[in-house]
């Protein structure tokens, strides 16, 4: 058993080394995952599956009057630069006051982000696309620029976002867990929108690596809220109906996203991986699919956190590596209920085929409320995603 | 008249002594800080103050000079001490003799009077904190108690949803619940008195609100649960001190409104004032009466209101010195009583060891235990304060919270060991707690 940085797996699964695992490793990432990880593969891989989704004639490709899709418009908008340059222009053009994001794609912990609303501060990629259509762009310049989420839910004044842990054992069929003790980042700084305050990283960027430097940062509580108290808040100010109609559409979003990339995942059976979603939530209660990344922070920045990631990594070796055994990569990947320890079953592909490919499309269709909430409660109630 | 206050002279006499001591050492803090008690700010920091009226978190003032007034073990001390001249102990030991910390003759209910007292909390009654927990589906209770709900809440019945929630709220429909108990509505007025007391903070500054600053920054900035809400707290208790509708409450407090004199004219009543305004002085913990209301109202004057009306009906008792049931001096005896006659050799052990339990307890049941509890349980927890019109719940839970944790409490052997044990409340339910205490214990 060998816990992979990203470096690691690259080379351990890059071609020239031809590296084989053999039948009893098993490791913890899987060779391809920049397919959702890295922001602009994970925004081409959801464009995509939309389209191809769109050409069956699936119902959840529906769209409503203003072309919007229904039930999978959870990324925000999104183009890559330079590569989509002018089609960003044309974007842009058409609301002139809305503020973007840049985020470079290969970077982590906020790095390099930053907040633009004039054509003239990205004049930069344009000018290379113009001028070298030729030239291949390093992929360390590339960015994707995204719009920004100007009405985020405000707590107390003040921005947060989520993170949330997904375990995910093999891509075909899908079969993911979500851990139930996710948790809310918040921002050190009260929230404006205002444009004075677009260069201040603290009022707009949520990442501990970043927060932790801020004058009223918090080394008790980290700035860090348990999800189960975002739930006990929600449910006490806006009522329970939203609230979990909220945490329903998180679940859908991280679903469709996996589903989104499954048919290009490599899915070796020597892997498993454990990802960090990133989803903020706007002022009218619907999520959004910020970031997924392959390497969640598995450093503690105060006590309970510490407690929090002992357990997470704790419940993830139970559940790839079941009883503590020398693993067998030909195993079923089908591990009892009692291991699940904090995790809950997302979705379990098998299972969802067994009760009726349709049964998925007729409940997520008829409903604003989605299926029953029971899953998302604190408390454990483990069943199943009827979807 | 002061038989409405406290029937109580010799607790009457006490309570005005505590308070010349608080007085004298909020006076001579400002003495030796030179700071007036109040001032009127300058129009430059008027204008500073209500552009950063949403965040006077991030004001970093120099409070540390600054000390809390008192903090809960200093009223601790004056309670042990309290006797009645009337009352002849003997010091012959008997079956009867008190072991506590608290000396003082109130009558105090016993658990067959809490069964009765607290009967919806009953085995066979269904509750919440109980019977919405997972294994239980929803139909054999929840559902329908969520739908009684609604109904008391379209009816607008406050009697009725305060027999209600003594089976626990749902989380959706307690900020409502909770506002007809309490008898807030949303009128206009409210709203507006509200804005008036901002306009009070705005103008002049007093030395209370440096207190405050302190409190919130000591206790709620740090709590994992309430951080988040630092602005919130501000934004009530400075107002709060500026209220002197909350002076009505001193007609049944045996506590009175301090009293200060405009500089140079000592003694003259015509120049005497309540200092606060509001007539409490706030000590280090106060904040956390606000804190756990911030979960359920994100509107500054509803939550206002709201904090307003548990501190005149309930939060007051928990420190002053009364003889009312609900005080905090009879919960204090409460809690002693029960420990004593339910589980002695717990206390009996404690108490050889140096480890009183009551100085362990205490310190919750002054904060209502506000910010020692998860806050879904401690939601629960106050809805029975409601719902009972009653803190006895609070030394009630104390007393359980010792009967859950006695086998490792038989086996410490100091008082800071006591302390480590009874350091984190956080996972406790408190509802299977009280329930095994008081109706499925056998005494």
């Amino acid at each position: 058993f060998y816990w992979m940085s990203v470096q690691t797996i690259r080379n351990v699964f890059s071609v020239e080394t031809g590296y084989r695992l053999s039948d009893d490793q098993i490791v913890n990432h899987f060779p391809n995952h920049y397919e959702l990880t890295r922001k602009d593969l994970m925004v081409k891989n959801i464009k995509r599956y939309r389209k191809e989704l769109e050409k069956e004639g699936s119902p959840l490709a529906e769209k409503d009057e203003n072309g919007k899709y229904l039930y999978l418009d959870f990324v925000p908008v999104t183009y890559m630069l330079p590569a989509d340059y002018n089609l960003f222009v044309e974007e842009f053009r058409k609301s002139p006051s809305s503020t973007w994001i840049m985020k470079p794609c290969g970077k982590a912990q906020g790095k390099g982000i930053f907040l633009i609303n004039k054509l003239s501060q990205i004049k930069k990629w344009s000018r290379d696309s113009k001028t070298s259509s030729f030239v291949t762009q390093s992929t360390k310049e590339a960015y994707v620029i995204s719009l920004y989420i100007n009405n985020p839910l405000l707590i107390g004044g003040r921005k947060f976002d989520l993170r949330l842990y997904v375990l995910v054992s093999t891509y075909r069929p899908l079969r993911c867990y979500m851990y139930k003790l996710g948790f809310c980042r918040f921002c050190t700084v009260k929230y404006t929108p205002s444009t004075s305050e677009l260069d201040n990283m603290f009022v707009h960027l949520t990442n501990v690596a970043i927060q932790k430097h801020g004058e009223d940062y918090n080394h008790i509580h980290g700035g860090k809220w348990t999800v189960s108290n975002l739930r006990l808040y929600l449910e006490s100010t806006r009522g329970k109906e939203v609230t979990s109609k909220l945490f329903d559409e998180i679940h859908w979003i991280i679903v469709q996203s996996l589903k989104a990339v499954a048919p290009v995942m490599n899915n070796d059976k020597h892997c498993f991986e454990c990802y960090g979603y990133d989803i903020i939530i706007d002022d009218k209660l619907k999520p959004w699919l910020i970031e997924v990344n392959a390497s969640p922070s598995l450093t503690s920045s105060t006590a309970n956190d510490r407690i929090l990631k002992y357990n997470l990594i704790n419940d993830t070796l139970n559940i790839a590596v079941p009883n503590g055994e020398i693993p067998d990569c030909k195993w079923n990947k089908s591990p009892p209920k009692e291991v699940l320890g904090n995790y809950e079953i997302l979705y379990d592909e098998e299972l969802a085929q067994g009760d009726g490919a349709d049964r998925e499309l007729r409940s997520r269709q008829g409903q604003s409320q989605g299926p029953k909430g029971g899953r998302s409660r604190d408390s454990g109630r483990t069943v199943l995603t009827t979807w | 008249p002061e038989h409405l206050k406290e029937p109580l002279v010799y607790m009457r006499k006490a309570q005005g002594s505590w308070e010349k001591r608080i007085l004298k050492s909020l006076n001579s803090m400002c003495t030796e800080l030179s700071i007036p008690l109040a001032r009127k700010r300058p129009v430059g920091e008027q204008k500073e103050l209500l552009n950063k009226w949403n965040e006077m978190g991030t004001d970093e003032p120099d409070l540390s000079l600054f000390r809390p007034v008192y903090a809960p073990k200093d009223f601790l001390e004056v309670l042990i001490n309290l006797r009645n001249p009337n009352y002849e102990n003997g010091d012959s030991l008997s079956f009867r003799t008190h072991l506590g910390l608290i000396q003082v003759p109130l009558k105090v209910k016993d658990i067959p009077e809490l069964k009765e007292f607290f009967v919806e909390l009953g085995l066979t009654t269904g509750q919440l904190g109980i019977d919405d927990s997972t294994q239980v589906p929803p139909e054999l209770f929840e559902n329908e108690h969520v739908r009684i709900g609604q109904k008391v809440l379209a009816e607008q019945d406050s009697a009725a949803a305060q027999q209600y929630i003594r089976q626990g709220s749902p989380t959706a429909l307690r900020a409502e619940l909770w506002a007809l108990i309490l008898n807030i509505s949303s009128q206009p007025e409210e709203l507006l008195y509200y804005e008036q007391l901002k306009t009070n903070v705005i103008q002049h500054d007093l030395l209370v609100d440096s207190l405050i600053y302190k409190d919130v920054k000591l206790t709620a900035s740090n709590d994992d649960y309430y951080f988040v809400f630092e602005d919130y707290l501000y934004q009530v208790l400075l107002c709060f001190s500026r209220d002197t509708s909350v002076l009505g409450h001193f007609a049944y407090n045996s506590a009175s409104p301090p009293k200060s004199y405009i500089r140079g004219k000592l003694g003259l009543e015509e120049y005497a004032v309540f200092y606060p305004p509001n007539g409490v002085i706030p000590f280090h913990g106060f904040s956390m009466y606000v804190a756990p209301l911030c979960f359920l109202y994100h509107e500054p004057s509803k939550l206002y209101q709201i904090f307003r009306e548990m501190y005149v009906r309930f939060f007051f008792r928990l420190h002053s010195i009364s003889s009312h049931p609900s005080g905090i001096v009879s919960l204090c005896l409460l809690f002693e009583t029960l420990l004593q006659t339910y589980l002695p050799q717990l206390f009996y052990h404690l108490r050889e060891i140096g480890a009183q339990p009551l100085r362990i307890s205490f310190k919750w049941m002054v904060r209502a235990f506000s910010g020692y509890l998860a806050t879904d349980q401690l939601l629960l927890l106050w809805d029975r304060i409601l719902g009972y019109n009653s803190l006895e719940i609070l030394a009630v839970l104390a007393a359980a919270v010792f009967a859950f944790r006695a086998v490792n409490l038989m086996e410490v052997t100091s008082l800071a060991a006591a302390e480590a044990v009874l350091a984190d409340l956080s996972t406790l339910k408190v509802m299977p707690l009280l329930q095994i205490f008081l109706f499925a214990t056998v005494t």
